[in-house]
């Protein structure tokens, strides 16, 4: 913006439309990407209350009720759904924002912390018959060593594939990590075979535990929320007042700097990767309870859409990864329950392709190299 | 590992002595005899020239990405979106499919009776590359501003659309009662190529296929060639190296990308119509990301931004995966004890190549000269032995 301060008036003049043009695009940019959030739940709000929609079927006829509890019902689903991918969301954001590397692989390490936290239940004896405490205890213990599992696995995954190639073009890292996605998909269709496996509804996810506004909340739900709260909690104190939390943001803002600083680079990197892997893991055993089933290619489409959370929230940002988790998995449930599940992968892209267009510093990004 | 390079650097120059200076060319003829005759050296449909004719139709994909990801450095993660369009130009406009309209130009007699569009098959790859090219460039709109990896992420996002529009096609109709595709189901029954004086190819014969494949790997060897020692190749190059810098020189950004992008989908699309007409079926099961990573493993494993390590890489993977893999090796894990077989992990093999390939050799088997350089931080000793030498030869 200096420029036109310096340039003589013919080049201003010029600049007047363009500059007229980039005030249009930043407007665009800020409202166009809300906007799109909103048109979905907005459309679909004012839809139930004008037409209604058909809530069950009593004694033949069809009971149409004209209010939001659909909407309610798809916002709780979404929020649960959201918890996973926010919770994978973060690991993304996490490893961009110190080196800018797209971690491919860390939707397959979700779906080995799934598969990780199912063979703990096995190896438990954690079956339906188990009593409730049982459960509990068996469901902590397998959080633990699922999360344990991804985060060692995710550290290991950055040593052998990621720390050769710093300094590499950044084509390099991210090619490993297609390849890394790919090895670790295999690993996952050796383990558990090729089609989805139903696992045990431990909890009995879809039980109603309380009705509020006429919104059935699902265990399921209540499982995703106590695990991920908290969770995101711990991060988030652990980012802001340790030292070693002080330390990775001063990499992502400078890594030459921050080594200056006398801060260890590679072990900050290691940390990123680790916790990244951790949350990983627990997202997947929330999925396995959640959606009672696992499956070698479920990391695939988790993967894209936490990036897709990722990359809403502003990359780089850990409370807009948990923004934009939340966001997807509303988008998602919408658009499973009314659209069609099958249409869903491509609505939640077609979202990602608009805010790359619109606002590829995400809702409370920054502008980075990348996306300037 | 340097002794080895100078070692290899000598013998070349003692061949450069003993061989007359016109060697190049002539391996080239040597090579183009052996590629015209290499049916009449197996059975007219045996497993062998099977192998290669996918190889051959997967080199031609190489050649298209590579012009991508290789010589413009826009890594593209959605090239399987080509793939599809191509395969549905053939199961559109040389099928049945379309029942309730009757369009015939070109086809074979047997074709000319049945009711759908009817086309002949070089009039349908003509369609498959208008319209792959078409998009090509609008998959690469919204990719203009990004760099890098987020280019990636919209690629891919793009491809997975396609995909899943491949897929719920059947339930979009078109009017008439058909509808947009016929999903997993499959547009089936697709017409195989047909030319005045050859018939209608046949499986049972695999000749003619490979030397339409070869002829068709021939035009795009012979484009990328060109096209690389063009200006608008250099303009590819310098916009990869550095954006910025070849903007300020008055490289026309937007123009160039979308040429790269529209270039690489055409030949994807080519390959993708013979795929379509050599399967006799148009499936969306086949659009699936994995085969993004194939390809792009072909340019990676052949030497980004290389012509002739595209070409090597595709032909390489391309009797991997449908030679070695499924005939040679597949009992290999049971030699182990391991109960699998080795077409299970495919995509595994593929994805551990190409993480040996990026940490062990990451300018690939045939590196561009120019890439091999900056993937091995040689540029200083380029620099000087430029300095040395300024009459180098052009890359």
């Amino acid at each position: 913006m200096n420029t036109t301060t310096i340039t003589p008036s013919p080049p201003a003049t010029a600049a007047r439309p363009a500059a007229a043009l980039a005030a249009l695009r930043r407007y665009v940019g800020r409202w166009g990407l809300i906007a799109a959030l909103l048109a979905l739940p907005v459309y679909y709000a004012v839809s139930d209350l004008a037409n209604g929609y058909q809530a069950g079927v009593l004694a033949g006829h069809p009971v149409i009720h004209h209010d939001l509890s659909r909407l309610g019902f798809n916002f709780a689903e979404g929020l649960s759904d959201g918890a996973i991918w926010a919770l994978i969301a973060i690991g993304y954001t996490l490893v961009y924002g110190i080196i800018e590397l797209i971690n491919f692989a860390h939707g397959d390490v979700f779906m080995i912390g799934s598969f990780t936290a199912v063979g703990m239940w096995s190896v438990l004896g954690l079956s339906l018959t188990t009593s409730v405490l049982g459960v509990v205890g068996g469901l902590i213990v397998s959080l633990i060593i699922a999360m344990l599992t991804t985060g060692i696995l995710n550290v290991l995954i950055e040593k052998v594939a990621y720390k050769p190639l710093r300094g590499a073009p950044k084509l390099a890292p991210l090619i490993t990590a297609i390849g890394f996605s790919f090895i670790l998909q295999n690993v996952g269709l050796l383990w558990r075979g090729g089609s989805p496996k139903s696992v045990t509804d431990l909890i009995g996810a879809q039980k109603v535990v309380t009705t509020i506004w006429g919104i059935p909340i699902q265990r399921g739900y209540l499982l995703a929320w106590v695990v991920t709260i908290p969770l995101v909690i711990a991060l988030t104190i652990f980012i802001t007042s340790t030292r070693a939390g002080k330390a990775m943001r001063a990499t992502a803002q400078d890594p030459e700097a921050a080594r200056l600083m006398g801060i260890n680079v590679n072990n900050t990197i290691s940390l990123a990767f680790l916790l990244g892997g951790l949350l990983a893991g627990a997202a997947g055993l929330i999925y396995a309870v959640y959606e009672t089933q696992v499956w070698y290619f479920q990391g695939f489409r988790a993967g894209l859409f936490a990036f897709t959370a990722a990359v809403m929230g502003g990359i780089g940002n850990v409370r807009g990864a948990v923004l934009g988790g939340l966001i997807i998995g509303i988008i998602q449930s919408l658009s499973d329950e009314r659209i069609g599940p099958q249409w869903t992968e491509a609505i939640v892209f077609a979202y990602l392709i608009g805010i790359m267009v619109l606002r590829p510093t995400g809702l409370l990004g920054e502008e980075t190299r990348e996306a300037g | 590992m340097s002794e080895l390079r100078a070692l290899l650097g000598e013998w070349r120059a003692n061949a450069e002595k003993v061989l007359p200076p016109w060697w190049s060319k002539g391996l080239a003829v040597v090579l183009l005899v052996i590629g015209v005759i290499l049916p009449f050296l197996t059975g007219a449909s045996s497993g062998f020239l099977n192998g290669t004719i996918v190889a051959v139709a997967y080199a031609v994909m190489s050649l298209g990405l590579n012009v991508v990801v290789g010589m413009a450095g826009l890594l593209d993660l959605g090239y399987v979106a080509f793939y599809a369009l191509g395969a549905y130009c053939v199961g559109w406009l040389g099928s049945s499919f379309f029942f309730g309209v009757r369009v015939h130009a070109g086809a074979s007699p047997a074709a000319g009776r049945l009711i759908g569009i009817h086309l002949n098959f070089v009039l349908i790859l003509v369609a498959a590359v208008l319209v792959c090219a078409l998009a090509g460039m609008i998959i690469g709109l919204p990719t203009l501003r990004l760099r890098g990896d987020y280019i990636a992420i919209v690629t891919l996002a793009f491809g997975e659309i396609i995909g899943v529009l491949a897929i719920n096609g059947q339930s979009i109709g078109v009017g008439g009662g058909m509808t947009l595709t016929a999903g997993n189901l499959g547009i089936s029954a697709v017409d195989p190529p047909y030319f005045p004086g050859s018939g209608a190819f046949s499986l049972l014969d695999l000749r003619p296929w490979y030397w339409l494949i070869f002829g068709i790997l021939l035009i795009v060897l012979f484009v990328n060639l060109r096209v690389r020692d063009s200006r608008l190749g250099r303009a590819w190059v310098a916009l990869r190296e550095d954006e910025t810098a070849a903007v300020s020189m008055g490289i026309p950004l937007v123009k160039t990308k979308l040429l790269a992008y529209a270039t690489g989908a055409a030949f994807g699309g080519m390959a993708g119509a013979f795929f379509g007409a050599y399967y006799t079926e148009v499936n969306a099961g086949q659009f699936a990301f994995g085969f993004s990573i194939f390809i792009l493993a072909m340019v990676i494993v052949g030497g980004i931004g290389s012509v002739w390590g595209a070409l090597a890489g595709g032909l390489l993977l391309g009797y991997i995966n449908n030679y070695l893999i499924p005939d040679v090796f597949n009992n290999l894990p049971q030699a182990f004890g391991l109960h699998f077989q080795l077409t299970t992990v495919t995509y595994g093999i593929f994805g551990f190549l190409l993480v040996l390939v990026m940490i062990v050799r990451p300018q690939g088997l045939f590196p561009e000269r120019r890439r091999k350089l900056e993937m091995t931080g040689e540029v200083a000793a380029l620099d000087a032995e430029l300095g040395a030498e300024p009459e180098g030869p052009a890359a």
